[in-house]
């Protein structure tokens, strides 16, 4: 046979059977798309709450209010009223390895500046909290301790609060109204770059933590203590003393479970990466449907034409095509489609993820590893159904396979 | 010479635990240059002969010689090259590939062929086909528009393409009234007056009779084989036209 006939042999057929061609290359282009866009924001939470974690600081260790089971963790809880503001200073007091430690409480507030409305997370942190967070500042500056003694009204603000209440101006020396509160704007915070997740992390608006208690807040406890400890060596030893001291100051006889949790940055991040991988794995069983689905789907496709497919090869072997031939044709068929399938996918795949990640403000990772093994199980469902009946009429004698009904 | 001979050719289809003997030992000799076609009941196994002269079947025992060549002993590949090059194949359903044109599937046998023809030889001689039987300004057609007559005379062009030693028919007008079907053995005529050997199945004495030879199988057996002076389909047809106008008058006498 002629080999440039083969590939037009099979480029014909595909055009022949229009329909066919599009619906196979649908079942793989959304099997596909499927499994990158899931694997694609699954991994980006992933690897986003592991940045995360990372931007809590160094040397970072987090006190919990009531006792946690382990595992249990979450990172925004604070529901026990048992830290008090006086344990924090303690803490930073009295246990030599901690050189900072901050009472953190936040409320979700309307910031008002002119006409101009912004609903952000109040944090109220001790003066040293951009220490703890090693998050330095752009212009102005931070409170000092003074100011959070008299629980001045200053703030510090990130860089959304900027874009959203100033439209990009200085804010500095500027005052905002929080429920009535004024409150004079002193320093803007360097912003976290450019990922998805640091556009989110932008949208802070930091004040001290008695401002915060007295005049924000309404609350009296801390919803978690950041303590900075002086080296990685000392975590675990300050790990202990803070247990100690504060099961002293809690007055917790031997018999009582602590009222608190102490956890390391590594404790958080460990139970934040379970939990991310947990939706990973989710998130990659619903890809795997989707593909699943897609391969019923071309392999629908595929059987209901094997009549037509028979016939046809019953015909070709008729006026003297030999079984390669034929073989061949199908072949390049059913591999080209999956290959247009594939690309399809993945275009449409990164098209979704970005579309997602964009307006749902979710990050996203791209995986070459799930996109091979999307490509590669589309293909395989693409190339066994479009060929195996091929395969099986081609070794008929011509006249059965012309005869099939 | 016998470009066809047959000896003791059986064919035997097994479906379960039934076995039908279609042909039971058939003994035949067709010379190069003939137009004959064979007939019988239905169920007498003439397509199950024409099956295997056409090598799209095997026989079950028996020896078959094609232009000179043992053609029961070749592997599928030879078989192969003999229904592309030696043998032309009509059947009756036509056969054609679907959403194709006509002149696709005129050039479908020379994709299969050896020879290594270029695109452009491939191009003309399949349109050459078109020609004689009289379809070119229909080249471009897909077969769902085009008349059954046209549907099988696109078929019989696509058999000739390759320019085969004998052209294989199988009721080739069982599907198509009888003015096409005197058409198309017209086709049948000409070609066999330029040497083209041509065997057809057919149930109907009518189309046999413009045949030389007329083979009668019944239950696996050949019963009979004539010689017979062929009516000539051109005749025929042109007694056609007067026949219509002898209707049409006896219409206006009534
Ligand atoms: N594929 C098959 N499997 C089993 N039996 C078959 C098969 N093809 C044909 N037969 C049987 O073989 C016998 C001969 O069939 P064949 O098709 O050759 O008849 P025919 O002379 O062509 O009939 P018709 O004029 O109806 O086309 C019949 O009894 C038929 O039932
Ligand atoms: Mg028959």
């Amino acid at each position: 046979m002629k080999v440039s006939a083969v590939p037009y042999v099979a480029f014909k057929a595909m055009r022949r059977n229009r329909m066919r061609t599009v619906l196979t290359a649908l079942g793989i282009v959304i099997g596909v798309a499927a499994v990158i866009t899931m694997v694609g924001l699954g991994q980006g939470a992933s690897s986003e709450v592991q940045e995360q974690v990372n931007r809590l600081g160094q040397n970072v260790v987090l006190v919990f209010p009531g006792s946690r089971q382990l595992g249990g963790v979450s990172i925004g809880g604070g529901s026990a009223n048992t830290l008090t503001i006086e344990d924090a200073h303690a803490i930073r007091d009295e246990i030599p390895e901690v050189v900072a430690a901050s009472p953190e409480v936040r409320s979700q507030r309307v910031v008002v500046y002119g006409n101009r409305n912004w609903f952000t997370r109040i944090y109220g942190q001790s003066h040293d909290y951009l220490q703890i967070r090693q998050w330095p500042i752009e212009s102005g500056r931070m409170y000092n301790e003074e100011d959070v003694d008299r629980a001045a009204l200053v703030a510090v603000v990130g860089q959304t609060i900027v874009d959203e209440l100033f439209e990009g101006s200085d804010p500095i020396g500027e005052t905002v109204r929080v429920r009535g509160l004024p409150l004079e704007i002193i320093g803007v915070l360097a912003p976290k770059g450019m990922s998805l997740m640091g556009s989110v992390q932008d949208d802070i608006f930091i004040v001290p933590y008695t401002t915060a208690f007295q005049r924000i807040s309404g609350r009296s406890h801390a919803m978690v203590i950041n303590v900075q400890v002086y080296d990685q060596e000392s975590m675990t030893i300050a790990q202990e003393k803070i247990t100690d001291l504060l099961r002293e100051r809690h007055r917790l006889a031997p018999y009582q479970d602590d009222d608190f949790t102490v956890q390391t940055q590594e404790d958080v991040a460990e139970a934040a990466t379970e939990t991310s991988r947990i939706m990973t794995v989710l998130l990659a069983s619903i890809a795997g449907v989707s593909l699943f689905v897609g391969g019923i789907g071309i392999m629908n496709v595929m059987l209901v034409s094997v009549t037509e497919r028979t016939r046809e090869v019953g015909l070709r072997l008729a006026v003297g095509a030999k079984s390669p031939d034929v073989l061949l044709q199908f072949l390049i068929e059913a591999v080209v489609l999956c290959l247009l399938g594939g690309i399809g996918g993945i275009i449409l795949g990164v098209i979704t993820t970005e579309l997602i990640a964009t307006y749902a403000g979710w990050p996203a990772l791209f995986s070459t590893e799930a996109m091979i093994v999307a490509v590669g199980v589309s293909a395989a469902v693409g190339v066994f159904f479009g060929f195996y009946p091929a395969w099986k009429a081609s070794r008929l004698d011509p006249i059965v396979a012309l005869r099939t009904e | 010479m016998g470009i066809v001979k047959l000896h003791k050719i059986t064919r035997t289809y097994r479906t379960g635990t039934v076995a039908v003997d279609a042909l039971r030992g058939i003994d035949l000799e067709i010379r190069e240059g003939v137009f004959a076609s064979i007939m019988g009941a239905s169920g007498s196994g003439k397509s199950t002969l024409m099956n295997i002269l056409g090598c799209l079947d095997q026989p079950t025992s028996g020896t078959f010689h094609l232009d000179g060549e043992d053609v029961s002993t070749f592997t599928k590949n030879r078989l192969a090259n003999v229904r592309n090059r030696t043998i032309g194949f009509v059947f009756q359903s036509f056969h054609l590939l679907p959403r194709t044109s006509a002149l696709e599937n005129v050039e479908l046998p020379l994709l299969y062929s050896d020879d290594h023809l270029s695109w452009k030889d491939i191009h003309n001689r399949a349109m050459n086909a078109l020609e004689i039987v009289g379809l070119a300004d229909r080249a471009k057609h897909n077969p769902n528009e085009l008349s059954g007559g046209q549907q099988q005379r696109v078929a019989i062009a696509r058999a000739l393409v390759t320019e085969p030693k004998i052209l294989l028919a199988d009721e080739p007008t069982g599907n198509l009234d009888s003015r096409t079907s005197l058409e198309i053995i017209d086709i049948f005529q000409t070609l066999n007056r330029e040497g083209l050997t041509i065997l057809m199945v057919t149930h109907e004495s009518d189309i046999a009779r413009f045949s030389e030879r007329i083979i009668t199988l019944r239950d696996g057996l050949i019963i009979s084989d004539k010689r017979v002076e062929p009516v000539q389909a051109q005749t025929a047809l042109e007694n056609w036209k007067e026949q219509d106008a002898v209707e049409i008058e006896n219409e206006v006498t009534l």
